[in-house]
């Protein structure tokens, strides 16, 4: 199984949506919570409808014009998102007014687009698509199940480009409640750059939309080639790790030594290093180490910045130095491979190519 | 194949009910709402806690009503594919849920963010993610190999049979636990109030004067196996053709003409090598709303050019279930094959001037059932359909 990303549209925290840059200048957030930087919409949507859109779905629709813009795709084969917490302005709206006003005077809009599907549905309605369309709600296997089913459709034959979806948006009041349980850290600030160096608990909050086409050819837009993606469920050990690991690169006839680059998800949090960590020093020690969450934040959904960092990377074979963890060792980067967790629950690992 | 819904509490008395032409729609009992006495509900008769129990937990186990009710079915599910040893195959699970833990989640918000006061219940702000009552059922069964959670409204836990069937055909797994869960939620009960598709009495599916559906909740789940790990056990049924399509027309309402519908259908048929007249019977998604089953039985009526093979839906039984009623329906389409029967459409009398057919009303048995359509569609115009094949003995 094998895909080539042939077009990317995201937004993220970063100035991400000009598809031609690639962190030329890196937003220093000094906060525990990373907002997107927006764009304008009126490029993507009219103002009527937009007014009626929550936050999340005008990202992604924007986010998705540029994608297939980027990709030179029309209309996509199949849709596939991946999102945990779906629509969580409109449900918390929706929720809120039923218990403020006693489940009286209630109007539909806001509980329409609270479905988990609202995003890949209004993608597929503003193209008028009738292909297949999936929403994949797991947690911090979300996104990556979107990834395989593109992989195994493209394989199956069933289609030429895949529109690849992740995105989750984090609210105010989500942000506190997800304080209650450890999720952010107890200090006042963390500067962006001196988030990997924290070993107190807790991570930062993130969010973002980021859109993918997947297709079974090389073109002139291809950024990079994707081999196989592998989710691991709560790893019992270091050596569980290494082996799904070696199993994914073994599959694509390759060894540790081959990987040039590996993108880790390390998001401050002392708790949660311990797997990073490992593979740095041990299976993976020979490739240059980065990390991103300290630019997107945490999110279930972050695997899709990473996806899109590392096809960057790839493409333009240049690593910006605010994703270094440590010195460059790679003259050419040939493969990649992304090491992601959410909570220490579900990890996930990527393999791509150069192409 | 597990199951509970309001028509009983395993697969066992889900058949009795079906037989015996019994709805389980009533009065909402555990979920407080002020429209508890207008609007009528498929509920499963338990409190949380009695559920906790059911499933063989210990009181401090208790999670969400979704959780609990989707590890109940799966629990029977397992135990009836005859797996004492879970890690014995590569196994899987695939769930689907529309509300996940918003169950808990509308009766707790407030305490949520009152930071002054704290307890056991910070456990169910994670448990309101869809993926949650998926990592539970899993957990408790020792699925550790590939976990996912498939949410596309009322059409989910097709979806779920469908991406797990795939990750067989592609050899990432030996075996999988797909279907879905939901569970009765104010969020839901105010959601389809607002938009005025509810039934003040039992739904009538298919008739001339239907108002609208009731509301249900349930989870099924059923377990697929490759040849490989099925070795020697009695199979139910095969998945012998699954579609995926998206209707592409209206945030919430289905098109007139019931295009995604169509194509869903067709897609299935297209990957069963099976034509319409192969059917001999549709367990149709028949909410009840005045749109959905139009638009549904124009689509059959194209697709079958008329001749329509005997079609019901069950959705009076147990409501509309949701995200766990294309799971619930799988398991119904599944009895039918090994029962040879077909389940009745209740509530029908009128027939709709506009499809040609209409649905079975009386118990049907003896009929020889080898090929079942099942279909479920949602919000987002997504829509799939499912068919079901008897197994033939190589």
């Amino acid at each position: 199984m094998e895909a080539f990303i042939n077009g990317i549209g995201i937004i993220s925290p970063q100035k991400t949506f000009d598809t031609t840059d690639f962190l030329s200048e890196v937003i220093e957030h000094n906060s525990k919570c990373l907002a997107c930087v927006e764009p304008s919409y009126k490029e993507f949507l009219n103002p009527t409808l937009a007014r009626r859109m929550a936050r999340i779905i005008k990202m992604s629709i924007a986010a998705s014009s540029v994608c297939f813009k980027d990709a030179k795709v029309e209309m996509p084969d199949a849709i596939m998102t991946g999102t945990a917490l779906g629509c969580l302005e409109d449900t918390e709206k929706f929720l809120l007014a039923i218990i403020e006003n006693d489940e009286q005077f209630l109007t539909p809009t806001s509980f329409i687009q609270s479905t988990h599907n609202t995003v890949s549905a209004q993608i597929a309605l503003q193209l008028k698509c009738m292909n297949y369309n999936f929403t994949y709600v797991h947690k911090g296997f979300s996104f990556e199940s979107a990834v395989l089913d593109a992989l195994m459709t493209l394989a199956e034959g069933e289609a030429k480009n895949i529109l690849v979806g992740g995105h989750d948006e984090m609210t105010d009041k989500y942000y506190r409640v997800c304080d209650r349980i450890g999720y952010w850290k107890a200090e006042d600030s963390v500067p962006t750059m001196e988030l990997i160096n924290s070993k107190t608990s807790g991570s930062i909050g993130g969010e973002g939309a980021s859109f993918f086409i997947l297709s079974n050819a090389k073109s002139d837009s291809s950024y990079a080639k994707l081999l196989g993606v592998k989710n691991i469920y709560k790893p019992e050990s270091n050596q569980e790790v290494e082996i799904k690991i070696t199993e994914l690169l073994t599959a694509n006839s390759l060894t540790a030594n081959d990987i040039d680059v590996v993108v880790y998800g390390n998001n401050g949090d002392g708790r949660f290093d311990k797997t990073y960590t490992h593979l740095q020093n041990n299976l993976l020690k020979n490739s240059t180490a980065t990390y991103f969450k300290h630019l997107c934040g945490e999110y279930q959904t972050a695997g899709s910045f990473a996806l899109w960092l590392a096809a960057k990377v790839l493409k333009t074979q240049t690593i910006p130095s605010a994703i270094l963890m440590g010195e460059n060792k790679s003259k050419s980067i040939k493969h990649l491979l992304i090491y992601n967790t959410f909570l220490d629950v579900d990890h996930s690992v990527y393999l791509l190519s150069q192409c | 194949m597990g199951v509970i819904s309001a028509i009983g509490n395993n697969v066992a008395e889900s058949l009795t009910s079906l037989e015996a032409m019994k709805s389980g729609i009533g009065t909402l009992e555990n979920v407080t709402s002020r429209h508890k006495e207008i609007v009528p509900v498929g509920e499963v008769k338990s409190t949380n806690e009695e559920l906790t129990v059911l499933a063989g937990l210990k009181p401090a186990e208790q999670s969400t009503r979704t959780a609990l009710l989707g590890l109940i079915a799966a629990q029977e599910a397992v135990k009836s594919a005859g797996i004492t040893n879970i890690k014995e195959f590569r196994t899987g699970i695939i769930s689907a849920t529309s509300v996940g833990g918003m169950g808990m989640t509308e009766n707790l918000w407030y305490q949520y963010l009152d930071t002054k006061i704290s307890g056991d219940w910070l456990k169910y702000i994670e448990a309101h993610e869809c993926g949650d009552s998926t990592e539970f059922i899993a957990d408790h069964l020792g699925v550790k190999e590939y976990l996912s959670t498939i949410s596309t409204a009322c059409s989910s836990s097709a979806n779920a049979i469908m991406f797990g069937a795939r990750l067989i055909k592609h050899g990432i797994l030996d075996r999988v636990i797909v279907g879905g869960t939901d569970s009765m939620a104010r969020f839901t009960i105010n959601g389809f109030m607002t938009l005025m598709i509810l039934d003040k009495e039992q739904c009538k599916p298919f008739d001339a004067s239907r108002q609208g559906l009731n509301l249900g909740e349930g989870a099924g789940f059923i377990v697929i196996e490759s040849e490989k790990a099925s070795k020697g056990k009695e199979i139910y049924a095969e998945l012998s053709g699954y579609g995926n399509s998206n209707d592409a027309y209206h945030q919430t309402a289905s098109s007139p003409d019931g295009a995604g519908a169509y194509l869903a259908m067709e897609k299935a048929f297209k990957i069963s090598g099976l034509k319409p007249s192969d059917i001999d019977y549709i367990n149709a998604h028949g909410t009840g709303t005045a749109i959905n089953d139009l638009s549904e039985g124009t689509a059959i009526d194209r697709l079958f050019s008329k001749n329509v093979p005997s079609i019901s839906s069950t959705k009076a039984y147990t409501g509309h279930t949701l995200g766990a009623c294309a799971a619930i329906e799988a398991i119904f389409s599944i009895l039918a094959i090994k029962h040879n029967e077909i389940f009745p459409n209740l509530n029908y009398k009128t027939p709709m001037e506009e499809l040609s057919f209409k649905p079975t009303t009386v118990l049907e048995k003896n009929k020889k059932i080898d090929h079942v359509l099942s279909n479920s569609f949602g919000f987002g115009g997504n829509t799939s359909a499912l068919i079901f094949s008897r197994h033939q003995k190589n």
